[in-house]
């Protein structure tokens, strides 16, 4: 008869509370007593029946998994208990035997339950990847498997479907769901030429896309290869646990044998060694570990590994690259100032000037103007750019000329003009002249505009005892200045290159302590690496951070970071208590054992409910969310 | 030398895990065994000369324990 965990389990039970029954009744009805010599003998009763077939009915795979390992010359907790079992049978306590087999595998049996509940959130992120992708061949749709799907095939996605390729939209506008990736639910509206990934969905809208990734290289691919990395590298406390169990069930075995020999004592000796398996000390903290990475994955944030998640909440000093983490990378106009002319004549004129251009400041020129006057269609008649300056053109047939200082040496500018100039500087920004045939008619600042939730983050930072928040960047002072006193940062170093950005985080490693470098992978690859810990933003279709990080945000919100600190912070915690709690338990144990308070089922009782209680608490990391202080 | 991951059966109690990596380590011709608990798998580096990895499944599946795939 095979019969699964589940039966196995229910059947056990039934005979179990039977036979504990007919126990407390004291029926001992169909009583057949055996005697070979003497009092040696057996006494045979209806509940000794029952219990005996309880415990082979929940027991045969605990004995079948001893022997087995036993050829192996293991020495298996199920080795153990099973020994206790036949010596329970041997001293007469069949209820003993039974309740103590029962336990063993109803407590397994829970254990497994849990620890599937803890993997869940992993396990479904896992599962969660395309099945089926439709493209497009001559005209005619077909449905491929993921792995049959080439770069460059084109794919057809409908409303509520699966995206299964990272790629660039030809055709379409849709609503799409990028949790999967980036751990943000709200839908982001995407259109003809924006990017898309792989694990993400369609809420509303149809798409076209030529796929530029697939299968294994697609963004969603690397992100469960790295969570499936990462759920086995070991905590530091796991190793010195792991260590430390290596010992404790040799030792108890030796003491259970010493005591035998002393007190022929074979009970107290029995008992001893169901205990001998530190289950919950064991389990205290990988299963914390991948609660955790679990929860971080479902926010959006990548965990390289438990030793990682141990590291970032005690980290003392946080490093930030300046552009494209603190800052988004892409410049804005801030101000726009006409000197005879209003400033939206400014704007339109140079936006006009700018037609052509490519380079950033234009694109946030026209930017700034579409946005203020609507589109603007009109055109320059001639442009002549002057590369590293600025631009010459005319329009309306008056001759402009549109850049940096630099372009103006000869012309006079106003004492007051320049004052402005140079105050504008002082703050950071960029400065850009107009001029109109001799006339300076406009300047416009600009500067890289400043992530929304970077002031919050670092205000959270401080409040969550970070000692010191830094910037580090190749960038003017000026502007390194300037925000550092808005964001609140405490020091900031500019000028550097890559590799003094490396000489500058290990002085501050040296200074402080444990260190964290924020950055977005693209210059400060070796300053991730070096760091303590290495926090990569933006990892969405960013291979090398991923790979050199050891966390990496998925999404550009910086944000985050904070939930990163906060779980890992969590984390630490709950491994704490679990490891506390099991080892009161273990020591408690082995002494109710000593003094004899403590016998073979409710030694097995207490060590199951306490390893159930160290996965219950570890399954609380799963629901962590940053709380309302922090956020 | 030639390495293969096993993907087991989900592995719920630690205790297995260093059954099945102590038994494939003191199995003739592995180098290097490892078993990982939260992803189940088994990791075997061996001499393909003194050892197929048929024989390593045979040995992880009369511990007890299924293998559901190999790669």
């Amino acid at each position: 008869m095979k019969l699964t965990k589940k039966q196995r389990v229910i059947v056990s039970a039934i005979l179990v509370f039977l036979s504990f029954i007919l126990k407390e009744l004291k029926l001992n009805i169909f009583k057949v007593e055996y005697y070979y010599y003497q009092d040696y003998g057996f006494v045979i009763t209806l509940p000794n029946v029952i219990m005996v077939m309880s415990t082979i009915i929940s027991g045969i795979t605990i004995f079948k998994n001893a022997f087995n390992a036993l050829r192996y010359k293991l020495v298996s907790i199920e080795l153990l208990v099973s020994i206790a079992v036949i010596g329970a049978f041997i001293i007469g306590e069949y209820w003993e035997a039974a309740a103590v087999t029962f336990l063993f595998l109803l407590g397994a049996f829970l254990e497994s339950i849990t620890i599937d509940k803890t993997r869940k959130s992993i396990k479904d992120l896992l599962d969660s990847s395309p099945k089926i992708i439709r493209i497009l061949d001559n005209g005619r749709e077909k449905l491929l498997n993921p792995s049959d799907v080439k770069v460059g095939d084109i794919v057809i996605v409908k409303p509520g479907e699966q995206i299964g390729v990272d790629g660039i939209i030809l055709e379409g506008k849709a609503y799409l769901n990028q949790a999967s990736i980036t751990g943000e639910s709200m839908p982001v509206f995407k259109e003809e030429n924006g990017t898309v990934y792989s694990g993400t969905f369609i809420e509303s809208g149809y798409l076209i896309i030529k796929a530029t990734k697939v299968g294994k290289d697609t963004t969603f691919s690397k992100i469960l290869e790295v969570v499936e990395e990462a759920q086995d590298k070991k905590a530091r406390v796991q190793r010195y646990i792991e260590k430390f169990s290596k010992y404790y069930t040799p030792g108890i075995i030796i003491l259970a044998i010493t005591f035998f020999i002393i007190t022929r004592d074979l009970r107290l000796s029995l008992t001893l060694l169901v205990i001998a398996c530190p289950g919950a000390l064991v389990l205290s903290t990988p299963m914390a570990v991948v609660s955790a990475i679990g929860n971080g994955a479902k926010h959006g944030i990548l965990v390289k590994g438990g030793e990682t998640l141990e590291l970032i909440g005690k980290a003392k000093v946080v490093a930030f690259d300046k552009t494209g983490t603190l800052t988004v990378g892409k410049p804005i106009v801030t101000k726009v100032r006409g000197i005879g002319v209003s400033t939206d004549e400014v704007l339109k004129i140079s936006a006009i000037l700018e037609t052509y251009s490519e380079h950033p400041l234009a694109q946030a020129i026209i930017k700034k103007a579409s946005e203020k006057l609507g589109k603007i269609d009109e055109v320059p008649t001639k442009t002549n750019l002057i590369i590293g300056k600025g631009i010459a053109g005319v329009y309306q047939n008056k001759h402009y000329l549109l850049g940096n200082y630099r372009l103006f040496t000869n012309l006079k500018i106003d004492y007051e003009i320049k004052e402005y100039i140079a105050q504008e500087e002082s703050r950071g920004q960029t400065v850009i002249l107009l001029q109109e045939e001799e006339q300076i008619i406009g300047v416009i600042s600009l500067s890289d505009e400043i992530r929304e939730e970077s002031k919050q983050l670092i205000k959270s930072l401080k409040k969550m005892g970070i000692k010191k928040v830094v910037m580090l960047t190749g960038d003017n002072p000026l502007f390194a200045n300037y925000l550092s006193q808005i964001l609140g940062i405490d020091e900031y170093y500019a000028e550097l290159m890559p590799d003094e950005k490396v000489d500058k985080l290990q002085e501050l490693q040296r200074k402080y302590g444990l260190t964290i470098m924020v950055g977005d992978g693209i210059n400060d690859a070796p300053a991730l690496t070096l760091a303590d810990i290495g926090i990569a933003i933006g990892g969405s279709g960013n291979d090398v951070s991923m790979e050199i990080a050891d966390m990496v945000l998925m999404s550009d919100n910086i944000g985050k970071l904070t939930h990163g600190i906060g779980l890992s912070r969590k984390m630490i915690k709950i491994i704490k208590q679990n490891i506390t709690f099991a080892l009161v338990i273990a020591f408690g144990l082995l002494l109710g054992v000593i003094v004899q308070k403590v016998n073979l089922s409710l030694g097995m009782l207490i060590h199951e409910l306490s390893v159930i209680i160290v996965l219950l608490n570890s399954l609380r990391l799963l629901r962590y969310r940053v709380d309302s202080i922090t956020a | 030398m030639q390495k293969v991951i096993f993907q087991l059966e989900t592995l719920t109690c630690p205790s297995c895990m260093a059954k099945i990596q102590t038994a494939l380590q003191k199995t003739k011709g592995v180098l290097e065994a490892e078993v990982l608990f939260n992803s189940s798998r088994a990791r075997v580096t061996f001499d393909e000369e003194q050892i197929s990895s048929k024989d390593l499944i045979a040995v992880i599946e009369k511990l007890g324990f299924k293998v559901i795939g190999e790669k």
